[in-house]
């Protein structure tokens, strides 16, 4: 108990906060991408659960991660163009349509994972990339300079999704297709094209959350693999307020908080397990009421595009 | 009204993929003869090949299968992956409509479902677990594991091999065979050193495999050198033994050598092949249920499988083996 704020904890904490949320941050970015063009993909689960079974599946056979990261881009691809078709072109209900793929990602994974694999096996996934130097600095470098290079390429997407979306004229397109897919219709923008392109960029960063689980931290695949992580992921753009910045914040509350209640646990705190395991939950929703909506919900979230309807 | 026609199709689509998720899938071949088979149908929270709870279950009437001849004589099929209680109820249900001879309910959250249903089959045998209670009903059979006497043996174990004198412990929940395979555990480590410390995490999850690997890396960074657990999503804790390298793990369930060779130093076996036998030749006299059968080391139930490329030091091993045939011959008796 003495040593409950001792340095090998605060080093540990923190670094597997970092490991926790990095399949968040990817989900989470790609989803702000999406939800910014006025597209809600509920489907990011059940992509991530597609890509992480066939980024495993690439490694398991050729034995090469590039190859795993590609497979698991192109089942983005291939997933958001479905979602895509769906809910764009074909204007359908967009929380039915994202609910169908991940009932299909789902299915779909655990019917390959039996008949392709069949049992639990294991592949060596992304090793611990120590950055030179900086992974020596006392404290810090445990922290934050100790990962697979997949947490590093997580984090590093925050900035550059931040600076697509608030400072490019592509984020301006973006949002202006979310906020008044008329107006910008009307200006000349093609407004399905751009909600194509980011819910096949959300889906891509999906894929790469789920093969950040699959072949970098777990190494590993399983029937129903991410348990829920990609609705977190949607939730996490809500708390975000729709920045890249926002979500981030989200995903390192809500992994710190996972990765507290797991250390309390292993100091035998007296807190019930039940109780500790409910404390990320509690204070997400704590931090989301207090904190209110930062920003305004795009205004043509969940709304499919008609050209002269809107 | 276009818009309709697509949300159906979309709903269509959920519920065609839903069912290849969810639903069942027979073993059972085209080959007719003119004796009927005797039809089994499981349904189990997690899927066939989770290397835990319900491939224990699934590989024993796999062998029951073949040692009864084969699928002309035994009809298997099984539904999987139900977490959801209320979609295992209508599983049972439906296979209990379809005239199966005996279903197993392989899940202590299936209880209240089974002593609902049974009643309404009455020429039907249903077995279920883990638990003790029939409900009075005499076409419910019971079963569980004493899973506290393999816990223990894994535990005398742990205690002689650890060096930093932790062990980490990571779990599902708090309930069944993880709290009684962990509380025998305890034990065991405690009569071989007492000095050692056992810390448990539980995530609260039977699948979040995630958690469970951060749960058994936040044991390791806190120096635990031995890790156990139970529960499907257990595969997250031993990747993360992996990932140390030098952290051994002790396995429950099923044999879990397989998914680290280098590392799994024993598991608890759940071993169902008798019981189930056992089941079938009374269903087949006319007896339907009103027992209840718990795996042991004695009756063969539980078994101790060593990993056979560990090389376990001679002491621990002649210690685990006194262990055993102690726990067997009834002079150590472990508490749940």
């Amino acid at each position: 108990m003495n040593d409950l704020f001792s340095l090998t904890l605060v080093t540990g904490l923190l670094n597997t906060m970092m490991v926790l949320a990095t399949p968040f941050l990817f989900a989470a970015l790609g989803e702000t991408f999406s939800q910014n063009s006025g597209v809600v993909n509920l489907g990011v689960d059940g992509i991530m659960l597609l890509s992480a079974f066939f980024a495993f599946y690439a490694v398991l056979i050729t034995g090469s991660l590039i190859l795993g990261i590609l497979a698991a881009v192109i089942t983005g691809v291939v997933m958001g163009l479905m979602m895509s078709v769906v809910s764009i072109t074909l204007k359908a209900e967009q929380g039915v349509s994202g609910i169908g793929l991940q009932m299909f990602g789902l299915g779909m994974s655990s019917l390959l994972f039996k008949v392709l694999v069949g049992t639990v096996k294991t592949v060596s996934g992304f090793p611990t990339l120590s950055i030179p130097l900086l992974s020596r600095i006392p404290i810090l470098g445990p922290i934050l300079f100790q990962h697979s290079i997949l947490v590093y390429i997580a984090f590093l997407l925050v900035p550059l999704s931040w600076w697509i979306l608030e400072r490019s004229t592509w984020g301006l397109v973006i949002k202006a297709v979310g906020q008044n897919p008329a107006a910008a219709d009307s200006r000349g923008i093609n407004v399905d094209r751009v909600r194509y392109l980011c819910v096949i960029l959300g889906a891509v960063l999906a894929g790469l959350a789920g093969a950040s689980l699959s072949i970098s931290s777990l190494n590993l695949f399983q029937d129903n693999l991410t348990s829920g992580q990609g609705f977190i992921a949607v939730a996490l753009v809500y708390f975000g307020g729709w920045s890249p910045v926002g979500v981030m914040w989200g995903a390192l509350l809500f992994s710190m908080a996972n990765s507290f209640q797991l250390w309390m646990q292993v100091l035998g705190v007296p807190v019930p397990a039940s109780l500790a395991n409910m404390l990320p939950y509690i204070l997400t929703v704590v931090a989301l009421t207090l904190s209110g909506s930062r920003r305004k919900t795009p205004a043509a979230l969940n709304k499919p595009f008609i050209r002269g309807e809107a | 009204m276009k818009r309709l026609g697509i949300m159906f199709i979309a709903l269509l689509f959920c519920a065609m993929t839903a069912t290849v998720w969810a639903g069942g899938s027979s073993e059972a071949s085209g080959t007719t003869k003119a004796a009927e088979p005797f039809r089994i149908a499981v349904i189990m929270p997690s899927a066939t090949t989770d290397t835990a709870f319900s491939q224990s279950m699934w590989s024993a009437l796999k062998t029951v299968q073949a040692d009864m001849g084969g699928e002309s004589a035994v009809e298997l099929v099984y539904t999987e992956n139900m977490f959801k209680v209320p979609d295992a109820a209508a599983a049972i249900r439906d296979y209990a409509t379809q005239g199966y001879n005996l279903i197993v309910a392989h899940g202590s959250q299936y209880g209240s479902s089974v002593e609902e249903i049974a009643p309404d089959f009455p020429d039907t045998a249903f077995a279920w677990g883990t638990d003790v209670n029939t409900f009075g009903l005499d076409n419910v059979y019971a079963y569980t594991a004493a899973a506290e006497q393999g816990g223990y043996v894994n535990g005398v174990i742990a205690g002689m091999m650890t060096k930093s004198g932790i062990i980490g412990v990571t779990g599902p929940i708090d309930v069944g065979d993880a709290h009684t395979y962990i509380s025998g555990f305890s034990q065991g480590v405690a009569l071989t050193n007492p000095k050692a410390t056992v810390s448990k995490t539980w995530t609260g999850s039977f699948s979040d495999v995630a958690l469970m690997a951060a749960a058994a890396q936040t044991h390791i960074s806190a120096g635990a050198d031995i890790l156990t657990g139970s529960s499907q999503s257990v595969v997250g804790s031993i990747g993360a033994a992996e990932k140390a390298g030098a952290v051994y793990w002790f396995g429950t369930q099923a044999d879990q050598t397989s998914l680290s060779p280098k590392l799994v130093v024993a598991s608890q076996v759940y071993d169902w092949v008798a019981m189930l036998k056992e089941i079938i030749a009374a269903t087949e006299t006319g007896v339907y249920g009103g027992k209840t059968y718990i795996l042991t080391l004695a009756n063969g139930g539980l078994k101790i499988g060593f990993n056979p490329d560990f090389a376990l030091p001679a002491d621990v091993k002649a210690k685990a083996d006194e262990v055993i045939k102690g726990i067997t011959s009834g002079s150590i008796t472990v508490a749940p």
